[in-house]
C-alpha cells in the first residue's frame, strides 16, 4: 500500500504530507513499518519520515478509530457545553479521549479550535463537520455510528448557501449576518477583476493594488502591492502565489466562508497576484479541519482549467499561464505562519524559518513566494473590478476596506460581519447582540483581551488590529481562565524550536494556575510581565511574539482581578508553596508521618 | 560586627568549599563579621538573628524546607548561592521523570532497588524514621521562600562570592566585573 502511495506523489519527497495523509487516512496510522517503506521509497532518512509524522497532530503512531472523533476544545466550544458533549460521545463509544476502541471502529480526541466557534460546541467526525451538538445530538450521532452509519451519511439537514451544494453537504452554516459592499455583497461578478487585470501590465497591477492601500488580512498587515512588487523585483526563475488558509486562529472562521462562497473570487485573486509578479504555480494551503470542502474546491478548480481560467495559456492574458494545487495542512497551528507554511508544502516539519531572507525572496523552494490570507486574496479581485480609489473609499485612513470579523462566544447572533474598519467595539457588541459583554477578545488569542473601557476602541490597524476573531465573554466568565485555556492552546502548538516559547509559556501557565488557585503574590505579576517580555523579544516567530499577549493584555485591562487574587508574602514565605501537598507522596511510600510536619510527632505544635 | 549564617541543603557543598577559595581574605573576613548556624563552625542552630544568610542547594526533603524557612525568619538578607540554590541543579533532574504514575517511587527504585548496577538483596528502600520524608519533586529555594539576591555559577568562584560578601557586609554597593560571572 505504501509503495501504491509513493509512486502516486511520484515519490516526490516534497509531497511527504501528502502521502502520509493518504497512508494515514487509509491504516488509520503511520506504523514503524510505513514510516521506514516510505523512507526507502522517497530516499530518504526514516527520522526525516518519523520527524514529520511526530509534528503534525492529525498523524498517528497508534491506530486511531476508523471513525476519528474529534472534539474542539476551544475555550468557546468548552463555555458551550463541550463537556458534557464529550462525556456523552465517550459513554456511548466506550473510550476515554486519546483512546481507540478494542474493535478499532471508534476513536476519541480534543483537538484546537476548528473554525466553528460560531457554531460551538463542534466536533469533526472523520472530515464531517458536527456543528451545534447538545448531549441529545451527540448521543443521536453516537447511536447511528454505533449503528454502522457512515459519517457521510450522518447528516440530512445541510447548512445555508454552498454548505448544501452536492460537493460540500455539510451541516456547517454559515451564519453571514452582516452584508458589506466588498466581499459579501451579492452582485459581485467573479472573472471581472482578473478580465481589467490583464488589459494591464503586471506593474500597473501591482500599482493599482498598492493605491488601494490593501493590507494583509491574516493578522500583522502588510501592505500587499508592497509585498507584490518585492517578489516580482526579486531576479527568479520561478515565482509562487501561495493562498494561506490554514485559519488556525481560534474563533476565526470567516476564511471558511469565503471558501464555501467565494472560492471563484478567491481563484480570481490568486491569477492576479500571479500575473503582477510573474508566478506560474500556485498553492492552496487547506487547513485539514477544512477537507470537507476540499472536493467542492478541487471542482473548481477543474472547471476553471477547462474553460480556460487556469493551465497553459489563461484565457484574455497574451501568453500568461498559472495552475494551483491543493496542499492539505495536518492539524497545526504554526503552518499558519507564513514560514512554517512554506515548510509545510516542501514536506517538512511545519517550523518556522529563519528571516532575513524573506519569502518574497526565497520562499518555497528557495524561489520569490508571496503568501497572502484568502481574504486579502479576494479583495485584490475586487480591487481590480472596481478600483483602487473605491476601495480606498472604505475604511480608515491606514485601514483600507473592509474586515470580515468572525464573531463567537457570549452573544445573540454569532457569525460573519464584513464591516468598513474603524468599526467601535461597541458598535461591534450591539450588533451580535452580546449579553452583558464584560471581556472581548479582538484577534483571538494572539491578539488583544479587552474590558469595558476600552469598548470604544475601533477595530483597526491604527488601533485593534485582527485577523478577524473577535471573542465576546459575558460578566459571568473568568478572565484568568480564559488566559490560562489560551496559554494551553500555544503550549500545544508551539513548534518547540525557541527556548523562551517551549519553555517559558508552560512557566507563565503555571504562575497563572497558581493566582487562579489563590496562592498568588504581588511579585508574581513582575515575573509574569518580565517572562513575557523576555519570550516576546527573544522567539523566532510570531507564535512565541505574541503568546504571552493574553497575559499582559489581561494585567494591563483587569487589574483588580489579579489584584483580588494575591496577597504579600508573608514573613518572605511563599504561600503558593503547600509543604502538606509535597509530603502525601512521601508519606505513603515511607508509610510514616512526619518529623517536623506531623502535629503527633511534633514537639510543639508540629509546624516548623 | 554583621552576623552571617550559612547552610547547604540539597547541595553537594561545593559553594561552601568555594567560600573557603577566598583563601587569606578570610581573616579580612572574620574582622568584620561574626559567624552564627554554619557548617564552617558546626553550628547547628541560630543563636540570634542574622544579616546574611548564605543558601547552597534547593529543597529535596522536609528538613530543607524547615531549614530554609527558618533561614528567612532569622536573616535579614538572604542570598542564593550557585546553581542547585537558584535553578535546582542536579538534584532538580528527578523533576524530569514525568511520565510515570508515580515519579518519585520510580526514582527510589532505580536508586535504591531496580536500578542498573544496584545490588541490594534485601530490596527495600531506606526508610529509617531519622530520614526526613522527601518532597514530591524538588522546589527551588525562591519557590519556598523569598531570595533577595542570587549567586550564579556551579560553583561560584571564591572571588565572586568574596565581592559579594565583602559588599553586602560594607554596606556597599556590588560591582562585580562580569567575566567573574560564570553560569556553569
Ligand atoms: C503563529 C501564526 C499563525 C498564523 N496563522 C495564520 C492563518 O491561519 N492564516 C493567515 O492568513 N495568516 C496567518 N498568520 C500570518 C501569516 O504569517 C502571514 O502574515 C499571512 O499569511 C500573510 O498574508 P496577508 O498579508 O494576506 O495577511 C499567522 C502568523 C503566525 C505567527
Ligand atoms: S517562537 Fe515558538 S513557534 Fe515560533 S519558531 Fe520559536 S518555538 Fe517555534
Amino acid at each position: 500500500m505504501v509503495n501504491v502511495v509513493c509512486s502516486k506523489f511520484n515519490s516526490d519527497r516534497g509531497r511527504l504530507i501528502d502521502i502520509l495523509l493518504d497512508i494515514q487516512s487509509t491504516a488509520r496510522h503511520i506504523s514503524e513499518e510505513a514510516i521506514e517503506e516510505v523512507a526507502s521509497a522517497l530516499g530518504i532518512h526514516r527520522v526525516e519520515v518519523e520527524g514529520v509524522v511526530t509534528f503534525y497532530s492529525f498523524f498517528s503512531q497508534t491506530p486511531k478509530g476508523r471513525v476519528a472523533i474529534r472534539l474542539c476544545d476551544d475555550i468557546i466550544d468548552r463555555h458551550a457545553g463541550a463537556e458534557a458533549v464529550g462525556q456523552v460521545f465517550s459513554e456511548a463509544l466506550g473510550i476515554g479521549y486519546g483512546q481507540t476502541s478494542t474493535d478499532g471502529r471508534f476513536s476519541l480526541d480534543k483537538t484546537a479550535c476548528i473554525g466553528m466557534s460560531d457554531q460551538a460546541p463542534a466536533a469533526l467526525i472523520n472530515n464531517e463537520v458536527a456543528p451545534s451538538l447538545t448531549p441529545d445530538t451527540a448521543r443521536r450521532i453516537a447511536l447511528r455510528l454505533v449503528q454502522g452509519m457512515p459519517p457521510e451519511s450522518l447528516f440530512e439537514d445541510f447548512g445555508d448557501g454552498n454548505n448544501s451544494h452536492p460537493l460540500i453537504r455539510s451541516a456547517v452554516n454559515n451564519n453571514i449576518r452582516l452584508i458589506g459592499d466588498i466581499l459579501l455583497a451579492g452582485d459581485i461578478e467573479s472573472g471581472k477583476g482578473l478580465e481589467r487585470a490583464f488589459a494591464l501590465t503586471p506593474e500597473r497591477v501591482v500599482e493599482e493594488i498598492s493605491g488601494s492601500g490593501l493590507r494583509g488580512r491574516g493578522g500583522a498587515g502588510f501592505p500587499t502591492g508592497k509585498k507584490l512588487a518585492l517578489a516580482r523585483a526579486f531576479p527568479a526563475q520561478r515565482r509562487f502565489v501561495i493562498c494561506n488558509a490554514d485559519e488556525g486562529e481560534p474563533g476565526t472562521f470567516k476564511d471558511r466562508v469565503l471558501l464555501t462562497e467565494r472560492a471563484e473570487l478567491l481563484f480570481d485573486g490568486m491569477t492576479i497576484a500571479a500575473y503582477a509578479i510573474g508566478a506560474s504555480e500556485g498553492i492552496l494551503y487547506l487547513r485539514a479541519e477544512y477537507s470537507y470542502l476540499r472536493g467542492y474546491l478541487e471542482e473548481i478548480l477543474a472547471r476553471r482549467r477547462a474553460s480556460g481560467l487556469l493551465g497553459g495559456e489563461i484565457h484574455g492574458s497574451k501568453g500568461f499561464g498559472f495552475d494551483i494545487r491543493i496542499q492539505m495542512g495536518a492539524g497545526a497551528y504554526i503552518c499558519g505562519e507564513e514560514s512554517a507554511l512554506i515548510s509545510s508544502c516542501e514536506g517538512l516539519r511545519g517550523e518556522p524559518k529563519n528571516r532575513p531572507p524573506f519569502p518574497v525572496e526565497k520562499g518555497y523552494l528557495g524561489y520569490p513566494t508571496v503568501v497572502n490570507n484568502v481574504e486579502t486574496l479576494c479583495n485584490i479581485s475586487r480591487i481590480m473590478e472596481r478600483g483602487g480609489a473605491w476601495f480606498a473609499s472604505y475604511g480608515t485612513g491606514q485601514s483600507a476596506g473592509t474586515k470580515l470579523l468572525s464573531v463567537s462566544g457570549d452573544c445573540g447572533k454569532p457569525g460573519v460581519y464584513e464591516a468598513p474598519f474603524g468599526l467601535r467595539v461597541r458598535e461591534l457588541l450591539e450588533m451580535v447582540e452580546a449579553d452583558n459583554p464584560a471581556i472581548v477578545q479582538v484577534g483571538g488569542p494572539s491578539g488583544a483581551m479587552i474590558g469595558k473601557v476600552d469598548f470604544d476602541r475601533r477595530i483597526c490597524f491604527e488601533d485593534l488590529p485582527t485577523g478577524g476573531a473577535v471573542m465576546v465573554f459575558g460578566a459571568r466568565r473568568n478572565a484568568l481562565k480564559i488566559v490560562d485555556a489560551f496559554l494551553e492552546f500555544f503550549i500545544d502548538e508551539s513548534c518547540g524550536y525557541c527556548t523562551p516559547c517551549r519553555v517559558g509559556n508552560v512557566f507563565l501557565q503555571e504562575r497563572i494556575q497558581k493566582i487562579m488557585n489563590g496562592f498568588g503574590e504581588t511579585g508574581d505579576m513582575d515575573y509574569l510581565e518580565s517572562l513575557s517580555r523576555t519570550i516576546t523579544a527573544t522567539s523566532r516567530c510570531g507564535l512565541g511574539a505574541t503568546s504571552s499577549r493574553p497575559v499582559t493584555s489581561s494585567i494591563q485591562q483587569f487589574p483588580l482581578v489579579y489584584a483580588s487574587l494575591t496577597k504579600e508574602p508573608k514573613d518572605g514565605l511563599h504561600a503558593g508553596f503547600d509543604i502538606q501537598r509535597g509530603l502525601e507522596i512521601s508519606r505513603k511510600i515511607a508509610r510514616r508521618q512526619s518529623m517536623i510536619y506531623d502535629r503527633r510527632y511534633g514537639e510543639e505544635d508540629g509546624q516548623a | 560586627m554583621k552576623r552571617i549564617a550559612t547552610v547547604s541543603l540539597a547541595g553537594c557543598f561545593g559553594c561552601h568549599m568555594s567560600l573557603l577559595d577566598i583563601d587569606e581574605r578570610i581573616v579580612d573576613l572574620l574582622k568584620l563579621v561574626e559567624f552564627d548556624r554554619s557548617p564552617l563552625n558546626d553550628l547547628k542552630s541560630f543563636t540570634g538573628r542574622c544579616d546574611i544568610g548564605f543558601i547552597e542547594g534547593s529543597c529535596c526533603n522536609e528538613e530543607n524546607v524547615a531549614t530554609l524557612r527558618e533561614f528567612r525568619k532569622q536573616c535579614q538578607l538572604l542570598v542564593g548561592v550557585g546553581q542547585c540554590a537558584i535553578m535546582g541543579g542536579l538534584p532538580v533532574m528527578r523533576n524530569a521523570i514525568m511520565h510515570s504514575d508515580e515519579p518519585l517511587l520510580e526514582c527510589l527504585e532505580e536508586s535504591f532497588t531496580h536500578g542498573p548496577g544496584v545490588y541490594n538483596p534485601s530490596n527495600e528502600i531506606p526508610n529509617d524514621p531519622a530520614l526526613p520524608l522527601l518532597l514530591d519533586r524538588v522546589y527551588l529555594c525562591s519557590e519556598v521562600v523569598r531570595l533577595d539576591y542570587v549567586i550564579p555559577g556551579c560553583p561560584p568562584s571564591g572571588d565572586l562570592l568574596w565581592e559579594v560578601l565583602s559588599a553586602l557586609v560594607l554596606d556597599k554597593p556590588i560591582h562585580i566585573p562580569p567575566w567573574m560571572v560564570k553560569y556553569d
